[in-house]
């Protein structure tokens, strides 16, 4: 099971509108990805919440289809 | 999740000072993601109970639904959930984590 860059990035875009996605395949194999979300809606927000408000953009895929996501967040400088 | 997995997760998490939940133990970690998570706690000096979750299927299921977190390893200190790896990670390197546990008295001064 694996799952394409630009479907993670469209979901996470389309969860999270304005947002800014930057997706990394890790190792090449269309299963490992490190994903770097910027928006403005993470400013005061606790980490956990802005991990849990990308998961929910991902619509329960996280742990499932997609195993390895290496997550950053933050709002915009 | 059964009230009875609730229960017994929310046993384990209030009754230690550091849990971490993960895919193995932290001798024998069995996902990259976990032995990350044992590595830093180790690196901090933190004396951390583990539970392997790849041994109980009630607790692997129920964890994710007790924080609202899909993915293992988990990190709770003090009954509160704290993050998963890459929160782990982004607060060693920030010394955020070093201060949390030194604030929780589960790790003392270095």
């Amino acid at each position: 099971m694996a799952m394409d860059a630009a479907e993670i990035e469209d979901l996470i875009r389309t969860g999270i509108p304005g947002a800014t996605v930057e997706i990394t395949d890790l190792a090449g194999d269309g299963d490992h990805y490190a994903a770097r979300v910027v928006s403005e809606s993470f400013r005061g927000m606790p980490r956990v919440r802005q991990h849990q408000a990308v998961y929910a953009a991902l619509g329960g895929r996280m742990g499932g289809e997609l195993h390895a996501l290496q997550l950053t967040t933050a709002a915009p400088e | 999740m059964t009230e009875d997995t609730n229960a017994r997760i929310d046993q384990i998490v209030k009754s230690n000072g550091i849990v971490l939940f993960m895919k193995g133990s932290p001798l024998f970690p069995q996902c990259g993601f976990s032995s990350r998570a044992v590595a830093i706690l180790q690196h901090l000096g933190a004396e951390f109970e583990s539970v392997d979750v790849l041994q109980d299927q009630a607790i692997r299921q129920g964890i994710k639904a007790y924080s609202d977190w899909p993915t293992i390893p988990q990190l709770y200190v003090k009954g509160e959930f704290v993050g998963g790896s890459d929160i782990m990670m982004e607060m060693y390197e920030s010394g955020e984590l070093a201060e949390l546990l030194k604030t929780a008295g589960v790790i003392t001064a270095q």
